[in-house]
């Protein structure tokens, strides 16, 4: 990979840092007037999801690290891992319980998911934004009630469990914003 | 990010460049009533600033019986206008623009607004409480300061970085700047760039947004022009003035000695050979105003578009001028 100074380092840059990959989310030129001059980076481990600040000197190189965002098709899971596609190329990767950190309450078979891959090993998986899902479990609603009142739990068919509205039944399927986790709509059918 | 189609647009609004003519004709005002000259000297020169820690901008000059060729933006006005002073000016200022080659930021742009002056026969806590002055009232507008505060560094030093200059060792200051919240490979840094860092880091951030901080008597190493303090050579009748931590102003009691300023800048010189930078040469006019006679004064360059930004509360220097390097 490409070795960026500090003239070339930007906001999104994917670097080393450490042996692992961080996405720079900010960078501040410091310089006294009569001093030596600094760059400020701040960065966001892209394994862990930790912010670090580190100062570099105007001769210090940041080594670029591999990692590309694609979509991919989810498959299937073994429980220990999720297989995943590339439609183009049909190339498959295995992500494991880090990578996805949640993303597996709400994928399906077939759902096209964006796919963080570092020397070509997913590392971070996004589940779509909006999914439609089937609720499998949730107390029956009461009598009269509408659709302005309160909220209950409601079990999902991929395990997420969301709150909704009380006339959603078990067997109806709702509309959920992933990055939430809350109830957008009754989904189409 | 702006498609290029904006590209000719001023990065800053109307706003911004009608406080910058009403500041420049204030200044004007602060020094016509106090008897001080304006002057104009070359931006393009033969000669230049041999400073660590600036990278001058050059240019290729051909025209009838010009000698030179490779001319020199200015880092700062300082040289020509000592000439001036050696010339028996008396006290002048000028405000112009400085080039620094590699300097681009949130408050730095290659290209900057500096408001230099000088006093002659004015010691440096003199100018000192001038600039305090000066600051407040072209702040004035916008915001109430309380009184300035004068510090040493020494004091600010080991009030927030537990450090003291003058005497910790290489090893303590390596450490320090190695705990510090956002750290930094300190291999190749020498004793004074891990003071700036310390400084920086621990110091600026303690400073008062409401008021003018000056810090004075820092440590001898980074004198640059600066007189040696005679009580205790270990600093420099060198200061610099800060809102919040902003830097805004960096002063000095100026060195006129001309043997000790050729010394330094022989000095400065070969540090710039031995890191590997494009040479420069020695300013012998300069030189020789001085060998013929600075008069004692102090002196102070202040970052205009900083003050303006201060006024304006803005949060970058493309605010504050039309056109930053990128739209240039």
């Amino acid at each position: 990979m490409a070795s960026y100074n500090m003239n070339q380092v930007r906001t999104g840059l994917k670097v080393l840092e450490s042996g692992e990959p961080n996405v720079i989310i900010s960078c501040d030129f410091i310089k006294p007037g009569k001093g030596q001059a600094f760059t400020r980076v701040k960065m966001r481990n892209l394994l862990n999801g930790r912010v670090n600040e580190k100062t570099y000197k105007p001769g210090d190189l940041l080594e670029g690290a591999d990692v590309i965002e694609t979509s991919m098709q989810y498959l299937y899971t073994d429980g220990e891992h999720w297989f995943f596609m590339n439609p183009d190329t049909y190339d498959q990767v295995e992500a494991d319980a880090a990578a996805l950190g949640g993303a597996e309450q709400w994928i399906k078979e077939e759902d096209i998911c964006s796919v963080t891959l570092w020397n070509g090993h997913p590392i971070l998986v996004a589940a779509p934004n909006f999914v439609t899902r089937e609720v499998v479990e949730t107390d029956p609603g009461l009598k009269g009630d509408t659709s302005s009142g309160g909220n209950k739990p409601a079990k999902l068919e991929t395990g997420a469990v969301v709150k909704v509205p009380l006339f959603i039944q078990t067997g109806e399927s709702i509309r959920v914003d992933t990055r939430t986790g809350e109830y957008v709509s009754r989904g189409k059918t | 990010m702006t498609g290029e189609a904006a590209e000719w647009r001023p990065t800053a609004g109307l706003a911004a460049l009608k406080r910058r003519a009403a500041m420049l004709a204030e200044l004007r005002a602060f020094f016509t009533e106090r008897g001080v000259l304006e002057v104009e000297t070359p931006l393009l020169s033969a000669e230049t600033t041999p400073d660590l820690h600036l990278e001058p901008m050059s240019s290729r000059v051909d025209a009838p019986g010009v000698e030179c060729r490779r001319m020199y933006l200015q880092t700062s006005p300082e040289l020509a206008m000592k000439r001036l002073l050696a010339a028996g000016s008396g006290s002048i200022y000028q405000v112009c623009k400085a080039f620094r080659g590699g300097e681009r930021g949130r408050w730095h742009n290659p290209e900057f607004t500096i408001l230099e002056w000088y006093r002659v026969g004015w010691d440096v806590h003199r100018l000192m409480r001038e600039v305090a002055a000066l600051i407040e009232t072209l702040l004035a507008r916008s915001r109430r300061l309380k009184p300035a505060t004068y510090n040493s560094y020494a004091d600010l030093m080991q009030r927030h970085a537990g450090i003291d200059p003058h005497e910790a060792s290489i090893h303590a200051l390596r450490r320090s700047v190695a705990d510090g919240r956002s750290p930094v490979d300190t291999g190749g840094l020498d004793r004074d760039d891990l003071l700036s860092r310390l400084f920086g880091e621990r110091v600026e951030p303690r400073f008062a947004p409401d008021r003018v901080t000056v810090v004075f008597g820092y440590p001898a190493s980074q004198a640059a022009m600066a007189r040696l303090n005679a009580s205790d050579p270990r600093t420099a009748e060198r200061f610099e003035a800060y809102v919040g931590e902003i830097e805004l102003a960096n002063g000095y009691g100026e060195l006129c000695d001309p043997a000790e300023q050729r010394q330094r800048l022989e000095r400065d010189l070969a540090s710039r050979r031995g890191t590997g930078r494009p040479p420069l040469p020695m300013p012998s006019r300069f030189l020789a105003a001085l060998e013929s006679g600075l008069p004692h004064c102090a002196g102070v360059a202040l970052g205009l578009d900083r003050l303006l930004g201060l006024d304006l509360q803005a949060g970058s220097i493309d605010e504050l001028i039309a056109f930053p390097v990128e739209r240039a």
